[in-house]
């Protein structure tokens, strides 16, 4: 049999909170983390609203040194933190500089969907055209490389294992924990930090805003403006910020008697090849159905054991296909669907970063028993009114939920399903 | 602008690179740059840039290449005032 795998520490740096205690209370709350930018006004943006974690430039001067920051972007600011937040909540100390102890047993898989787009936008683009590269120094490499996230991150923790940075849009996040997850069970590795993390930059931005697949309609009511399942839907808000796992195997967290918050009993990843009805940017539905029953089945679980859902659901044309699909894999009846929210009513939609944002309030969702309530779908979609019961509104408290399924679709028409399950010891 | 001056500034530059504890009435004329202040290598382009931009003066990349001690850039800066 292969290795189980297991939770055993946690970061975010989210719109709505960093640290998991303040994460978890604006789950609970309903707290939302988006916020008007005056910047996109100023850049007549058509959605001028976005998901920005606060006081960066504060932690920042926490975490790292001066040294460090001259070579480090949002991106990987976020990244940065939220990886040593995993590191320690999972028991370790961060690692000296000058000391030469590597972590050989330990990797990293974080992702991101765009990456460096601030450091590109600001320095790269403007000092080339200009005639000024030379001017660039030497920082710029390794924050616009697309592993410059991952990299950063070996170095602040001395990690020995595979170091990577993934990428398949919006379902970076999910992606890079189910690799990890992979990398442990095939006994290549014993702990992988994994998760995702995207900029908050108008240059990532920009292009969503001009394909007209943001909400426009919300700039004076931000908290109101990421409506996933609602009839006023009108597209997603751009988020930011990373969420970062630590995956171990169970073998490993019982001889260091680490805290367990979960068990990831499997997943699965695909593509829909752009075909029946999938494209670049809109999902094949065959595809998604057979992302979630494989995942099923690789967990050894029926579509009858979840007792939650945290869809994808971004606010867009396709979350009522994204209920039908999940109905039509998990093969229950409407009346049996289970409890299903959306974290990004709360923190926009995290692009790369998303999955890991989402599958941080997964994990504290399982481990402290609650579904966090969806906000902004009081006026639910006419095609989710048969779903209203499963739809959680308000946050519940419940001590049924075992099993929960978190999946993330991203452009290229690519899916990645995950599922968890509590730790009873 | 005085040698002494020179250093002084020069010092204050490399302090922001350097991951070394040495402190700062350590640092002389003799002090390696990347053996003593244990700065990454890659960091000795801004370094250079940095000396262009507070002294204004220009830096070619032969110049660059031949600073290894704290005393190499202070006299390369002093020789271009």
């Amino acid at each position: 049999m292969s290795r189980r795998i297991v939770v055993t520490g946690m970061g975010i740096i989210a719109p709505n909170g960093h640290g998991l205690d303040a994460y978890e209370t604006a789950l609970r709350n309903g707290t939302s983390g988006i916020r008007f930018q005056p910047l996109l006004e100023e850049l007549k943006f058509g959605c001028r609203v976005a998901g920005v974690p606060e006081n960066v430039d504060g932690l920042s001067q926490k975490y790292f040194t001066e040294e460090q920051l001259m070579a480090m972007n949002s991106n990987i600011k976020f990244a940065g933190i939220a990886a040593i937040d995993a590191w320690v909540d999972a028991g370790f100390e961060v690692p000296a500089e000058d000391s030469d102890e590597v972590f050989w047993d330990t990797g990293a898989i974080v992702g991101t969907g765009i990456g460096g787009m601030d450091t590109t936008g600001e320095r790269l683009v403007p000092l080339t055209d200009s005639g000024k590269s030379r001017r660039l120094g030497s920082t710029i490499v390794e924050q616009v490389m697309g592993s410059g996230i991952s990299a950063k991150i070996a170095g602040l923790l001395a990690l020995g294992n595979q170091v990577t940075t993934n990428s398949c849009a919006c379902s970076t996040g999910t992606e890079a924990i189910i690799e990890a997850m992979y990398r442990i069970q095939s006994g290549r590795a014993k702990r992988m930090l994994a998760g995702g993390s995207e900029a908050a930059s108008q240059y990532t931005w920009a292009g969503f805003d001009a394909m007209r697949v943001l909400n426009r309609n919300f700039n004076d009511a931000p908290e109101k403006a990421s409506r996933p399942m609602s009839a006023s839907a009108a597209g997603f808000i751009p988020g930011s910020g990373a969420g970062v796992l630590m995956l171990e195997s169970l073998e490993s967290a019982l001889e260091r008697n680490a805290r367990i918050y979960a068990e990831i009993l499997g997943g699965a990843i695909n593509c829909g090849g752009h075909r029946m009805g999938g494209s670049m940017t809109a999902p094949n539905p065959t595809s998604v159905q057979r992302c979630i029953r494989d995942a099923l089945r690789e967990s050894g679980i029926n579509g009858n054991d979840v007792d939650a859902v945290n869809g994808h659901l971004t606010a867009t044309f396709a979350d009522p296909y994204e209920f039908n699909n999940w109905q039509k894999a998990l093969d229950v009846s409407i009346d049996k669907f289970p409890l299903t929210n959306a974290t990004k009513s709360l923190v926009g939609h995290g692009l790369g970063a998303a999955g890991g944002l989402e599958m941080v309030a997964c994990v504290l969702q399982v481990y402290k028993g609650f579904v966090h309530g969806s906000v902004n779908c009081e006026d639910l979609h006419e095609k989710l009114q048969p779903y209203a019961a499963s739809i959680v509104q308000k946050t519940r408290e419940t001590s049924e939920l075992d099993i929960l399924a978190k999946a993330s679709f991203g452009f290229g028409d690519v899916n990645a399903c995950l599922l968890i399950k509590k730790w009873r010891g | 602008m005085t040698q002494d001056e020179v250093f002084g500034k020069v010092v204050e530059i490399l302090s922001k690179y350097s991951k070394s504890d040495l402190p700062a009435d350590k640092i002389n004329m003799e002090t390696s740059i990347l053996d003593d202040l244990k700065i990454n290598s890659a960091r000795l382009v801004d370094i250079v840039l940095d000396f262009e931009d507070v002294f204004d003066i220009e830096v070619d990349d032969d110049d660059a290449d031949s600073v290894i001690t704290v005393g190499d850039g202070v006299k390369l800066i002093v020789s271009k005032l």
